[in-house]
Order: C-alpha cells, then sequence, then structure tokens
C-alpha cells in the first residue's frame, strides 16, 4: 500500500509509536492509539483499524475486537466538531438533566446519538460524568458545564461553531 | 467536625501546583521515608492501619499488598483505580483536580512499599481535567526528582503513566481494568489467581483506588494511631471484622441544598451528611431515600437516615455496602419508580456480556421497569424483579464479577422498601393488569395434577 491511500499519517502513526515504550506489549498500546485516531480523525473507519493493527502487529480481528467493545469509537462518519455528552444518570436525572436533554434535543434538532447536519454537534446520552456536586451538567469537548438551565443551554448552543 | 486531611489542600490557589503542595509540607514523607523506611516498614505500618479500599469493595488493603508473592524477579505493576464511573460518586475527581500530587505522594509511597517500577493510572475519559492536572503534576515530579530512576538520590525506580479508558463502567472492576489496560474487552477475569499473583501482562500486581492510595500517604506521615484515632473500632466480638478507621470523602449530591464532596470520619451518619454537610434537603422538603454510597449500593429509607455510613452500617440497613460512599439525596416528591428505571438502564447498558445472567437479567429487568413506567405493569412483575434481583451477581453466585450484585440491590431495596408506592402505580395506571399475579402459561401443569396425572417429581425411576 503506498504512502498516498493511508489514513493515518504519519503525525498518527508517530504519536501511536510514542506510546509503545510505556507498555511490555504492543497490544496494550490499542486504547492509546484509538484514542490518537479517533481525536484526530474524528472516528475510526475500518481502514484505520487495520492500519492500526499493522502497527501493533496484530490482526484487525484483534483490534475491531477491542474497539466495538467501546460504545465510545464510532466507525461509520467523523463526529460533529464539538461532542455533547449530556448526563443522565440519578443525580443528574433527579436535578432535571432529562429535560435539559430535551430541551437540547428540540433546540438541536437531533436525537441522542445523532449529529446535526452542518456537523457542529454530535449529541450523546451519558453515563455518570462524575459531576453530580454540579448537576445537571454536560461535558462538550473537553469542557465540563455545571449547574445547566435552559438559558444557559441557550448560550452553550450559541458557542458551539 | 473533624480538621479535614484529604481535602486540607483542596481551597487553595492552584491547589494543583507542586509548589504549593510542597509550601504545605508535600512530598516530605516521601523523603524521609526512602531514607528511614524499608518497603516492609511501609506494608507493616499499613496493614497495621486496618485502612479499607475506598473504592467499594473495602478490602483491607495492607493484606491486599502482602499477596504479592515475596520472592518474585518482577516486575510489579501498581494499577491506580482512576476509573470513577459509579452514579452518584465524584470524590476521586476533587481529588485529582485538585490536589493531584497528594494522590501522587500516596501513588509513589505504595509502589514503593509494594516494590512496583511502573505504576499506570487507570483514568476515565470523562475527567478531561483530571487528565490535564494529573499529567502536568507528573511533568513537575519527574523535574522535581520525585520520579523516575534513583528518587531523591535512593534505589528505587518509578514511572507513572496515565491511561485513558473510553466510557466503560466495568473498567472499575480491577480485573476489567486489567483487561482493558492490555488492549482487550475489559471483561472481568475469574479469580483466583488474584491480580496479586498473576495481574497486569501476567505479572504481580496491586489495584487501589484513587483515594486509598491518598490515605496511604497520611497513614505514613501521621502514623497508626493517628488512624485509628478516626472512625470506628471493629465491632465488639467479630473477629472478621478490621473495622472502619480513618477519615473519609463523602459524594453528597441529589436533592440537597449544598452538594459537595466532604470530608468527614467513616461512620458519620447519613442524617448528619445531609444536615450538617449539606445544609438539609432542598426546597424545605423531606428525604424519601438517599442511596447511601453509589447507585449500586441501593437504597435507605427515610426511617434509616441515622445509619452510619461506615463500612458495616448500610449492610445492616439491607443495602449492598458502604460502596464509594456516594449518597444521593431523593426527596419525598421523587418517583421511585423513575428511580428504578434510571438504575435498571444504567445496569443495562454497562452490562459488559460476559456472563448470561447479567447481560439477560439486567436487560430482562430494565424492560419490565419501562413497561411498569408505561402504565403497562403487572403485580407479577414486582415479584419477577425481586426473583432476578435474587438470582444474579456474585452473592447467588452466578456471575464473574460484581456489577450484577450492584444491579440487583437498587431492585432490591427499591421494591422491598417502597412496595406500597409500586403497587399504587401500577393500580392507577393499569388497572387491568393490576391483578395478575401468577404467570401465563401455555400449558397449565396443575391442571394435570388436578386429573390425577402424576406431576414430573412424582414419577419414579425404576
Amino acid at each position: 500500500m503506498s504512502t498516498a491511500q493511508r489514513i493515518l499519517t504519519d503525525e498518527i502513526v508517530n504519536a501511536v509509536k510514542a506510546y509503545f515504550p510505556r507498555y511490555p506489549t504492543r497490544r496494550a498500546v490499542v486504547l492509546p492509539a484509538l484514542h490518537v485516531i479517533n481525536e484526530s480523525l474524528g472516528h475510526v473507519p475500518y481502514r484505520a483499524v487495520v492500519e492500526l493493527a499493522e502497527l501493533l502487529e496484530l490482526a484487525p480481528a484483534e483490534v475491531q475486537d477491542t474497539l466495538s467493545f467501546y460504545g465510545f469509537f464510532k466507525q461509520d462518519r467523523p463526529q460533529g466538531r464539538t461532542r455533547v455528552w449530556v448526563c443522565r444518570s440519578l443525580s443528574c436525572a433527579a436535578r432535571d438533566g432529562e429535560d435539559l436533554l430535551e430541551y437540547l434535543c428540540r433546540k438541536l434538532g437531533v436525537r441522542p446519538g445523532e449529529t446535526t447536519p452542518d456537523g457542529r454537534v454530535s449529541l450523546e446520552e451519558a453515563e455518570c460524568l462524575g459531576a453530580c456536586d454540579f448537576a445537571p451538567a454536560l461535558l462538550a469537548g473537553d469542557t465540563l458545564h455545571k449547574n445547566l438551565t435552559r438559558e444557559r443551554i441557550d448560550e452553550l448552543v450559541q458557542s458551539w461553531k | 467536625m473533624m480538621e479535614p486531611v484529604l481535602l486540607a489542600n483542596v481551597h487553595k490557589e492552584n491547589s494543583h501546583a507542586l509548589a504549593v503542595y510542597e509550601a504545605a509540607g508535600g512530598y516530605r514523607t516521601l523523603r524521609r521515608t526512602l531514607k528511614e523506611k524499608s518497603p516492609a516498614d511501609v506494608v507493616n505500618m499499613v496493614r497495621a492501619s486496618n485502612l479499607r479500599g475506598r473504592g467499594g469493595a473495602g478490602f483491607p488493603t495492607g493484606l491486599k499488598w502482602t499477596f504479592l508473592p515475596e520472592d518474585h524477579p518482577g516486575p510489579v505493576y501498581m494499577c491506580v483505580n482512576a476509573d470513577e464511573s459509579e452514579p452518584g460518586t465524584f470524590c476521586n475527581r476533587v481529588q485529582m483536580e485538585s490536589d493531584p500530587h497528594q494522590v501522587l505522594e500516596g501513588v509513589i509511597l505504595s509502589c514503593y512499599a509494594t516494590k512496583a517500577s511502573t505504576a499506570y493510572i487507570y483514568l476515565r475519559y470523562e475527567y478531561p481535567l483530571s487528565f490535564k492536572r494529573l499529567t502536568s503534576a507528573i511533568k513537575e515530579c519527574y523535574e522535581a526528582g520525585y520520579l523516575g530512576r534513583n528518587i531523591l538520590g535512593s534505589d528505587f525506580s518509578l514511572d507513572i503513566y496515565i491511561h485513558r479508558g473510553a466510557a466503560a463502567y466495568i473498567c472499575g472492576e480491577e480485573t476489567g481494568l486489567i483487561e482493558s489496560l492490555e488492549g482487550k474487552r475489559a471483561w472481568p477475569r475469574i479469580k483466583p489467581p488474584f491480580p496479586a499473583v498473576e495481574g497486569l501482562f501476567r505479572k504481580p500486581t496491586v489495584v487501589n483506588n484513587v483515594e486509598t492510595l491518598a490515605c496511604v500517604k497520611h497513614i505514613v506521615e501521621r502514623g497508626v494511631d493517628w488512624f485509628q484515632s478516626i472512625g470506628v473500632p471493629p465491632e465488639p466480638g467479630n473477629p472478621r471484622d478490621p473495622g472502619s478507621y480513618g477519615p473519609k470523602l463523602y459524594g453528597l449530591s441529589g436533592h440537597v441544598n449544598r452538594p459537595g464532596c466532604y470530608e468527614a470520619p467513616l461512620g458519620v451518619t447519613c442524617r448528619e451528611l445531609i444536615e450538617e454537610f449539606g445544609g438539609g434537603v432542598w426546597k424545605g422538603r423531606k428525604a424519601k431515600a438517599v442511596v447511601p454510597g453509589g447507585l449500586s449500593t441501593g437504597l435507605l429509607s427515610e426511617a434509616e437516615l441515622d445509619t452510619p455510613l461506615d463500612f458495616n452500617g448500610p449492610l445492616k440497613a439491607g443495602c449492598l455496602g458502604l460502596g464509594t460512599a456516594g449518597a444521593v439525596v431523593l426527596d419525598e416528591t421523587y418517583s421511585m419508580i423513575d428511580f428504578l428505571h434510571n438504575s435498571c438502564r444504567f445496569f443495562a447498558h454497562e452490562s459488559c456480556g460476559q456472563c448470561t445472567p447479567c447481560r439477560e437479567g439486567t436487560q430482562w429487568a430494565l424492560e419490565m421497569v419501562r413497561r411498569i413506567k408505561a402504565g403497562r405493569g403487572r403485580l407479577l412483575d414486582l415479584d419477577l424483579l425481586l426473583e432476578i434481583g435474587d438470582s444474579i451477581g456474585i452473592i447467588p453466585g452466578t456471575t464473574i464479577c460484581g456489577l450484577a450484585d450492584g444491579a440487583a440491590w437498587p431492585i432490591k431495596n427499591a421494591i422491598g422498601k417502597f412496595r406500597g408506592e409500586f403497587e399504587e402505580h401500577i393500580k392507577r395506571t393499569n388497572p387491568a393488569g393490576y391483578g395478575i399475579t401468577e404467570p401465563v402459561e401455555a400449558v397449565d401443569y396443575r391442571k394435570w395434577v388436578d386429573k390425577g396425572r402424576p406431576s414430573p417429581e412424582r414419577i419414579q425411576i425404576a
């Protein structure tokens, strides 16, 4: 396979290789590598799985087996520019988190698990985000948004470009 | 209220920075220990303190360490369980975000004690700020000589790496965590062998929770007597009870005025936690129920709020245990049907699918609670739910790990302690189904017996 056809860029490959010294086996690099690919490509298509397997000296099925265990990694198409996880677990639900999720769905016009047509936002339900002291909460990319209200959600939706 | 120890630094400005931690005496204990104490001294101190794991199971930490083979050529691995995913639990996050060096000093001391040369912090992906703070704290440690080769001029060398999870609750189970770290599906292993004997990469491995390791730092610093001056001594006449010693972080959330992470001696009652720390139930209401220690521990009813939150209290009130000490308060207006639906949905989603009773049982329970919530419940469903609750998990002996026990307890407690509310809901929403208390049989074997045919038990095999 020529480099031109490859999905994993040199940058991704080098970032994956940087994990090698941390572990005594190549297989242990699977999860960190999947994160590297996911952060770079917005998803982990099957071609990337095949190339990663080659890099880690594994069968593609071994990588795919691990990947498919975690609902976290999507394979069909890139996620939206902002990945929004709305907590649905008990502490948030008790403080009207589910109403806010409904409000957000209506506002964005997508259901949990979907991406807005303009590719701005992927909306997902999350199990406990460990932010129960600030319920209801959501995680947008790397930012935790706390003590949500409808007004705050209006502002957030504006800010997700 | 006691002087906070675990949370002593968290309110300082830049509490996550090395300089702030050192100014408060940070890493002095490490420095002194490497000079003055042998690894065995540290193990003995932790063992004598009766420190019990803060991650949920409450297993004595020192005892866990002594399971490591003594003459193993190594390497020995330390896994720091920072996959805090139990609903209602967030105190590890507070520690890692606000005082990462306290955690790291505990990790380094524990690795010294257990002769581990590599530690992996298995951190859940949903904690990006913890990741950032730990990453920079580890960097500071390498620069200051607290990590790397020959730490502070001693023979002891240690590397710490952060390994990020991918949003799967089961990775908090210690052997699920190990499998995940190895790059596989996080399917818990059958034990024995326990990780201490054969764990990560088939080497001796210690898996400890973030808060447990932070406690180790304070035990080494302040001594066993100090640790045992806090908390609850073992029950008299129960030689198997190691007691509930030490300070504990309690996560308080749900319908309280001041949710937060609070430090209290083990054994604070649920009511004290709500009233004195949390400022009471919100909106002037009364509590209906409280999840004592993370969703999987079940429920305390209002009448049980004086239960001490030590390792024995919740058990005696019919809960699964102290768990992670993440208390979720539910006020008098909150529906127990909604509670159970939320709980069943969580566990059905998070069952790893390896053991059939858990995979099918959690899903079946969810289907039934959905039906009840949607107004198509039958009285029979309550008994079926209890039957599922009694038949999935380690306690009935049908699964490899405890996830299913955690799924079962909210079912048992919600229906066991609030059955009236469920019956009323079914009666109101589905009057026709209310009276159905017997399963529908396609073939009614009882009729056969009535007609004089022998029941299967009575057939004699010659």
